[in-house]
């Protein structure tokens, strides 16, 4: 199981700000499953995930991630646990100043034991996989927004993760190469036998999902596909 | 096998462990900003460069006379404070000095400021004469010694050609041929002869004398007085021993110092006495200051421009302490690159300032090893208050 949530609930702000964000929530997602969370905005969707992406403390409840339970870890564990996740954001948070095979090689670099050349093939290898192999050397400034999106799923892959987490991967990006950019996720995913976890507002996406899920004021629905 | 292998095989192991370099690329890919961090950091480098050499170079131009004598030990009086105001000491005391068995020579000087008329423009400028019996040894150039002996003759000097210009143009006119004849307090003197000494702190030029002539200079010295006692020991012997001796078997009214001794007792007066140290260390300081600003400021908006993509490294799993690295590299980085500039533009400056000003100024490694320190601690503080950004980067954040 990639994640076994029980009962977690999470709030924000202290004293009279305080204000409850997830009421409870329970949710399980195998490997190899693709799971979509959809919802309106401000709903809680992102704290959950940032919570699932152990970037978060969680206040309360039981979170199970990679055989890792979160609900008071330190630090740490949550540093080496956040290693075996993989990261899609919105914005497509690329380093600016590197290229984008140094960018993917960014994420092959946390693999322990293996050489720079070892690792820099196989940054080029991702690339290439998501269909950047002539891109190699381009910076984030020269790609298109579709393209840095697939060097971010490269990056993201390229540390072989074991569960992928992606925030609205395709919110930037227009219909045609959100929809690339989806499937291209859904296979490299399913071949590397790793759960996905995705945040969508967007409805042309849901058809590559196993599972839906709707998040409303902090409560988790299950949708009929 | 060769014994270097496992070294070979530790330095492939190391060098395929390597990782991006992203701190060089955070610095090269933004090269206006790096031109700015560079530039601050080599202006203050320079700022040290020049303060601290000026410092150096005047205490040690405070000197140049002191390092000239051939002595092992000098006896002064306890009340001389610098070469500007020598005390006389009776002249006894360096005769009893020779009762020691360890001492090989003596010579008894005669050393005041005395006021030179420039024998072209009549001007009146003082001048440090040393007075000193022709047949004594007194300085380690051996060549002084031929020279010494027109001194015999009264009132007669030698010239010291690298005494400033102010002094009139003495040396030319005496290798044209000219019969270069001037004043001193009053007096008439001519001049036998050159040598070159070099001009010090406190003194803008120098002449040599016989004691005879020097006395007939300075009618109102004491008879038997003199303000410098040069003892030269034996070979091998331990001048420590011979110190504690001297000061043991002589009264208080002179003072036994080494030859070192004597010029770290000319150095300290220049040090502490006056506030030439005080303010070109205050000016090496200001450029200290005027350097950390800068690289603070460059660093600290560099890791505030990269926050989110330093958030991300977090997200994916690196630890704070690798990200860190990344500005201490960073800070590592500019120091080297920005010293590299400061000490050629040092290099450059030092030579200007030798020919402009005779001053003894030089790189030294001393100098060259504080002022990398200085640059570096200004680096990698700056680094470590930049850090403090870092704090604020937060992976939960960017989602």
């Amino acid at each position: 199981m990639a994640i076994a949530v029980q009962g977690l609930q999470h709030w924000f702000g202290t004293g009279t700000n305080r204000r409850q964000v997830l009421q409870g929530i329970d949710c399980r997602v195998a490997a190899g499953e693709v799971v979509l969370l959809t919802g309106p905005s401000g709903c809680g969707k992102t704290t959950f995930l940032t919570l699932v992406g152990a970037l978060r403390q969680v206040q309360q409840g039981s979170v199970q991630v990679l055989g890792e339970q979160l609900h008071g870890a330190q630090r740490g564990t949550r540093q080496q646990l956040r290693r075996r996740i993989g990261m899609i954001f919105q914005g497509h948070n690329l380093l600016r100043c590197l290229t984008a095979e140094q960018n993917v090689q960014m994420g092959s670099d946390l693999l322990p034991g293996l050489s720079y050349r070892a690792r820099r093939d196989q940054a080029r290898e991702w690339l290439r996989a998501v269909g950047l192999g002539d891109h190699l050397g381009h910076l984030p400034h020269d790609l298109s927004g579709g393209q840095k999106q697939r060097v971010a799923i490269a990056r993201a892959l390229a540390a072989k993760p074991q569960l992928l987490l992606a925030d609205e991967p395709t919110a930037a990006l227009d219909s045609q190469s959100g929809r690339e950019v989806v499937d291209l996720l859904k296979d490299l995913a399913l071949q590397q036998g790793c759960g996905v976890l995705m945040v969508t507002h967007d409805p042309r996406i849901l058809d590559i999902a196993d599972r839906l899920l709707q998040m409303e004021d902090g409560h988790l629905f299950a949708k009929p596909l | 096998m060769s014994p270097l292998q496992p070294l070979l095989r530790v330095l492939r192991s190391l060098w395929g462990g390597r990782g991006i370099p992203l701190a060089w690329l955070l610095l090269t890919r933004q090269p206006v900003r790096l031109a700015v961090a560079l530039a601050g950091i080599s202006f203050a480098g320079i700022l040290m460069f020049m303060q601290l050499g000026f410092r150096d170079g005047l205490f040690d131009a405070s000197v140049t006379i002191h390092r000239l004598f051939d002595t092992d030990l000098v006896l002064i009086s306890p009340r001389s404070s610098s070469s500007v105001s020598m005390a006389g000491f009776p002249r006894r005391r360096l005769v009893q000095a020779m009762a020691d068995p360890q001492v090989a020579g003596i010579t008894p000087v005669h050393w005041n400021l005395l006021l030179w008329r420039n024998p072209k423009n009549l001007s009146t400028r003082s001048i440090l004469a040393l007075g000193f019996e022709p047949t004594d040894p007194l300085f380690t150039d051996p060549s002084l010694a031929s020279k010494a002996t027109v001194l015999n003759q009264r009132g007669r000097v030698l010239f010291d050609q690298q005494s400033r210009a102010e002094f009139g143009p003495v040396a030319e006119w005496f290798k044209a041929g000219r019969t270069v004849e001037s004043e001193i307090s009053g007096m008439r003197v001519r001049v036998a002869g050159l040598v070159s000494l070099g001009t010090s702190f406190g003194a803008d030029g120098n002449l040599l004398t016989s004691s005879e002539t020097f006395l007939g200079l300075m009618p109102n010295t004491p008879p038997g007085s003199i303000e410098v006692g040069l003892i030269r020991l034996k070979p091998g012997s331990d001048p420590a021993a011979v110190i504690s001796r001297l000061k043991t078997s002589l009264p208080d009214d002179v003072t036994v110092l080494t030859k070192q001794g004597f010029i770290d007792f000319e150095q300290n007066y220049w040090r502490t006495s006056t506030s030439i140290g005080f303010i070109f260390t205050l000016g090496a300081g200001m450029g200290f200051v005027v350097g950390c600003v800068i690289v603070y400021q460059v660093l600290y908006s560099d890791v505030s421009d990269h926050l989110p993509e330093y958030a991300t490294l977090m997200a994916m799993g690196y630890p704070l302490l690798t990200l860190l690295g990344v500005v201490a590299r960073e800070g590592l980085l500019l120091a080297a690159f920005g010293y590299l500039p400061a000490y050629a533009a040092g290099q450059g400056l030092y030579a200007l300032v030798r020919s402009a000003t005779q001053l003894p100024v030089a790189m030294d490694t001393t100098r060259a090893v504080t002022v990398f320190t200085m640059i570096l601690v200004m680096c990698m503080g700056s680094a470590s208050l930049a850090m403090r950004r870092l704090a604020d980067a937060d992976p939960a954040e960017i989602f």
